[in-house]
């Protein structure tokens, strides 16, 4: 695979014009979440950009990250990031297999060694090795073996990033994260279940700019996407705001458009970007068809207590769990959320702390 | 309609997220802006939080102007000015007809209209080999 073509020719030759780059560059810095007026930077960056060698490993998963990933028939924008990556090995969408397939591996190890990427999906069973294992070579070795020479480790998915479904209690295979055995090098975590897709291309926009990994929260999530909360961006917050919330899905409340945090909303502990993003060509997103948030970016979010129990009443672990943001009021929320926009960096100052206790003091005024 | 449908009626008129009074400021200011220091300013519609219908609400009080275009360059693009001179609205969709952004841009001539340098410089050299031919 050559890598050596800078992205814009690369682009060209696939008969992208340059008003299609800069729609291309424009798209692109809206899903960072970068302001516009840097869309002529990134596009300079990107024009230049080379290549990287990309290493996708599949472990313990439902593969549904992979699919959120490619499941669009016709090229987009997003796939255009996603094609111009070298895509060296990925065992679920590459022709070869088995001998051949992991000799395509090693020798994109060796090629770009200390300069690839490596993506996982999934996460790695410590129990008998032989829960989970690809042509014999158990999980955990092969994340071992591929890591050493990785130049950075994108974790897709909430299994490969704190241990997903597969970690809920009881945890029958032993399953971790990615970041719980590789201590050494440079880790990203795109959480989500799956993440949305244009969060994960996001990821290596940003690579492919900047020549590194974007800012990140404490728990490796990137900030661009994950530094708000649910419920800080969420249209039915003034609802909450006013008190005003759907006891069951049938209701008053449910068919006017109220909040559902005493229907087991995660919102409130939910970094992520689905209120704006949104799902389906931007169409919707779980709490606008309503039902409540999952959590499902979140560490544990299986064992949070119940789906359907409010936050208030869960016995809920919040110790991994951000602080939640809880914006001042409604009009506040809508200003911040203009401003939150435009300087990322600061998102984090527009956040007040509160607690569980807060939310349950909150719900009964 | 039958009793099914009307017992699942969600009621979207009262949905409200208070983002288009903020949004329409910001619009006016930019819009002072490009006036005063002729800067341009470009407003990403997808970072705001909107209820359903309301980004409809907001582009049905921007209204549509005289000037129309529509860019085919991977995918469609529309862009329209609104009914407010300098305040435009850029919609591109992907080859799948999906929206993948959508901006407001407060500007004399939306920036991925203007004809590129480079596009000038390929044109000239491709217009003198067609001459050479003629
Ligand atoms: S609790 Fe859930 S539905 Fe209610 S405002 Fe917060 S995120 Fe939205």
């Amino acid at each position: 695979m050559n890598h050596d073509k800078p992205l814009g020719q690369a682009l060209r030759e696939q008969g992208v014009s340059r008003r299609g780059f800069l729609k291309f560059c424009a798209t692109t810095a809206s899903l960072m979440a970068l302001p516009p007026s840097m869309v002529p930077a990134i596009a300079k960056a990107l024009e230049s950009a080379r290549r990287p060698s990309v290493i996708w490993l599949s472990f313990q998963e439902c593969t549904g990250c992979t699919e959120s990933l490619t499941r669009s028939h016709a090229p987009t924008l997003e796939g255009l990031i996603f094609d111009n990556i070298s895509l060296d090995y990925h065992h679920t969408l590459q022709a070869a297999s088995g001998d051949a397939a992991e000799a395509a591996r090693e020798a994109a190890m060796e090629e770009n060694k200390g300069k690839y990427l490596l993506v996982v999906d999934g996460s790695i069973p410590l129990g008998n090795p032989g829960y989970s294992t690809i042509a014999g070579i158990s999980n955990l070795e092969m994340l071992k073996e591929v890591a050493e020479h990785a130049a950075a480790i994108i974790a897709v998915g909430t299994c490969a990033a704190y241990g997903g479904l597969p970690h809920a209690k009881p945890n029958p295979t032993g399953a971790v994260s990615v970041e719980e055995i590789i201590k050494d090098k440079p880790i990203v975590n795109v959480p989500g279940c799956p993440p949305i897709p244009v969060v994960i291309t996001g990821v290596l926009a940003h690579f492919l700019t900047f020549g590194k990994l974007p800012e990140l929260d404490h728990l490796r999530r990137p900030l661009a996407f994950y530094g708000n909360n649910i419920h800080d961006r969420c249209y039915r917050r003034p609802f909450y705001d006013k008190g005003l919330f759907a006891n069951t899905f049938d209701d008053e409340g449910a068919r006017k458009g109220w909040c559902l945090f005493k229907l087991g909303c995660k919102g409130p502990v939910t970094y992520n970007a689905c209120a704006t993003i949104k799902w389906n060509d931007g169409t919707s997103f779980p709490i606008e068809a309503g039902h409540g948030c999952l959590g499902c970016s979140e560490p544990n979010f299986w064992d949070m207590g119940g789906f359907y129990n409010a936050l208030s009443e869960s016995t809920m672990d919040l110790s991994r769990t951000a602080a939640v943001g809880i914006a001042v009021g409604a009009a506040a929320g809508a200003a911040s959320g203009l401003l939150n926009r435009r300087k990322k960096s600061k998102a984090e100052a527009a956040h007040e702390t509160v607690t569980v206790k807060d939310l349950q003091r909150e719900e009964k005024s | 309609m039958n009793s099914m449908d009307s017992s699942l009626k969600v009621e979207i008129g009262s949905y409200n997220s208070g983002n288009i009074p903020p949004l329409m400021h910001e619009i006016r200011h930019a819009l002072r802006n490009l006036l005063d220091n002729d800067e341009t300013t470009t407003i990403d519609l997808r970072g705001l939080p909107m209820a359903p219908g309301e980004q409809q609400q907001l582009l049905d009080i921007l209204g549509k102007g005289e000037v129309s275009v529509q860019l085919d360059a991977l995918g469609k693009s529309e862009i329209t000015e609104s009914s407010y001179a300098g305040v435009w609205l850029i919609i591109h969709y992907n080859n799948n007809k999906e929206v993948m952004g959508k901006f407001i841009e407060i500007t004399r001539m939306p920036a991925i209209l203007k004809t590129r340098t480079a596009d000038m410089e390929e044109s000239l050299a491709a217009l003198q080999v067609k001459l050479e031919e003629v």
